[in-house]
């Protein structure tokens, strides 16, 4: 029972950083009518840039949950107004494959520098060691893992469908010419939205830097899979996307248990079902 | 130039010209709709523009508003030049449009589609009056935008953007697919806004709604204005009017 515990936090774990990542890539296709692709790049920057504010500027994992974000955030609203902004209206191939690009140059870069290899970042003091609950030990990293990613997830969820900035993102994300016409400045909101998507991904990063260490790669094994979770969630839902992000998790976590050779294919053996069965996703509205 | 002469006839409103448009043209992506559009509109007019199907009315409210890619000549709203501006810096300067398809969000529920518009500047209906002239969108407030009946959504429409403050409203083909009984409350509607000084630019097709609310009247046809005339001289002008609308 121990290892089902255990496999079902791993399972939450994996499944915080899917719905924090998925949330973002929704929230950015939602008004950009941009695939992201990029955003496990930005996810590794954000895990970088904690580990430069450590080791450079002795800023500590609290501040870097803060900085870090705003950082990889205007580095992703530089490229929106210098790159992306000018593929508005045109296919989203072409979004898909400029994100692309990016993510491969970004990852070369820091592949240049510091290998493949990861680099340290250790767990804060008060968040180190653990809890025994009775029928399994708790590492708190662990813990203040899943609990912050909800409480994020969640904080966006209500940012989206419950304040008056969320409705000019959401009217925007039906129809842009309308919402601007009612004097919004659109154009900024959607660099704005970027930001915001990236600033996630990048808290994703720092948040999985003390369990995953910082390497160039992270990001780019970690969006295969988060790409699967969209692909399943549907694309239109933030709802929909946090909570596939945690159920898949889950779903992996238990598959590792249960079967552990499937536990790798066990969300792209979904993604097909879902694809073959509702191919606009289990909340998603068609395109 | 004919359609020079016709923006300087006179008037049934005495009020200063708010809106000057001059030699305006227009065109979705390589098709020139707008030809050189001339007319004006003074404060605290209705006017309505008449015209067949694509004669290049509803292209004229975008122009204005800002939202046409591709436009020149000159449009002057307030003494101010807005050819070259931004939709969103033109409906920060009063204007607010309600367009045909009346733009209802589906995500958004009937209170966040009318709080949507932000406020432009001080002056704007308050929420009770709005409620007073659409007594049915008070009872609707959570209701899904788009799952009002066509004449709700129309009212919402035109309900969101008096909140806003601007003065200057462009309503398109406010009564089309609506039933006479709402017809009749947008028709009040309007003159009740009329009577509180907002100044209307109106695109219909129902010839006989408009001549129950409007000043004046201007024709468009092939993208350009051929013709107006104020309500008084209505009577005298039918005969050429049912030719210019085959109707």
């Amino acid at each position: 029972m121990q290892a089902l515990y255990a496999q079902l936090l791993v399972g939450l774990i994996n499944g915080s950083f899917y719905a924090l990542l998925s949330l973002g890539l929704a929230v950015i296709f939602g008004m950009l009518n941009i695939i992201n692709f990029a955003h496990g790049a930005l996810y590794m920057m954000g895990a970088f840039v904690a580990y430069f504010l450590l080791n450079l500027g002795g800023i500590n994992y609290w501040w870097a949950l803060l900085i870090a974000p705003v950082i990889v955030g205007i580095f992703g609203m530089i490229l929106e107004r210098t790159m992306l902004q000018w593929l508005a209206g045109l296919d989203h191939l072409y979004g898909l494959l400029l994100t692309f690009g990016i993510a491969l140059i970004v990852q070369g870069v820091f592949q240049n520098y510091f290998g493949s290899s990861g680099l340290p970042y250790s767990i804060p003091d008060q968040l180190k060691g653990g809890v025994n609950l009775g029928f399994m030990f708790l590492p708190i990293y662990r813990g203040w893992v899943v609990i912050f990613s909800l409480v994020v997830c969640l904080a966006t969820w209500f940012l989206i469908e419950k304040t008056q900035l969320g409705a000019y993102l959401r009217a925007a994300t039906e129809n842009p010419t309308l919402v601007r016409a009612f004097g919004i400045n659109v154009p900024r909101m959607i660099t704005l939205t970027y930001g915001l998507g990236v600033g996630l991904a990048a808290l994703a990063g720092v948040l999985s830097a003390p369990i995953n260490q910082v390497r160039p790669l992270m990001g780019a094994d970690l969006i295969i899979v988060v790409f699967a979770v969209v692909v399943i969630g549907g694309m239109g839902s933030i709802m929909g996307s946090i909570i596939t992000g945690f159920a898949l998790g889950v779903i992996e976590g238990l598959t590792k248990y249960f079967y552990p050779e499937a536990s790798n294919t066990v969300v792209f053996v979904l993604m097909v079902v879902v694809l073959l069965v509702k191919p606009t996703g289990l909340t998603g509205r068609a395109a | 130039m004919a359609e020079a002469k016709l923006a300087e006839r006179p008037v049934a409103a005495a009020g200063a010209e708010v809106l000057t448009v001059g030699d305006l043209q227009a065109w979705y992506g390589e098709s020139h709709i707008l030809h050189g559009i001339n007319f004006n509109v003074r404060a605290g007019e209705v006017v309505t523009l008449l015209g067949r199907n694509g004669a290049g009315k509803t292209t004229t409210l975008k122009s204005i508003m800002g939202v046409i890619g591709k436009r020149s000549g000159s449009i002057r709203f307030d003494n101010k030049e807005i050819i070259r501006a931004t939709s969103d810096k033109i409906a920060r300067l009063g204007i607010a449009f309600c367009p045909e398809e009346r733009g209802i969000f589906s995500s958004l529920d009937v209170r966040e589609n009318l709080m949507l518009p932000p406020v432009v500047r001080p002056g704007g209906l308050p929420l009770d009056q709005i409620f007073t002239l659409f007594p049915n969108l008070k009872e609707r407030l959570t209701s899904q935008g788009t799952k009002l009946s066509g004449g709700e959504q129309q009212m919402l429409a035109i309900a969101r953007i008096l909140r806003t403050g601007a003065r200057f409203l462009m309503l398109d083909e406010p009564t089309e697919g609506l039933a006479p009984v709402i017809i009749q409350q947008i028709g009040h509607t309007i003159a009740r806004l009329k009577s509180q000084g907002f100044t209307i630019l109106l695109v219909e097709q129902n010839f006989r709604f408009a001549s129950t609310v409007a000043d004046r009247y201007y024709i468009v046809e092939h993208g350009k204005v051929i013709d107006g005339f104020a309500n008084s001289e209505l009577s005298a002008n039918m005969d050429k009017l049912h030719t210019y609308l085959g109707v």
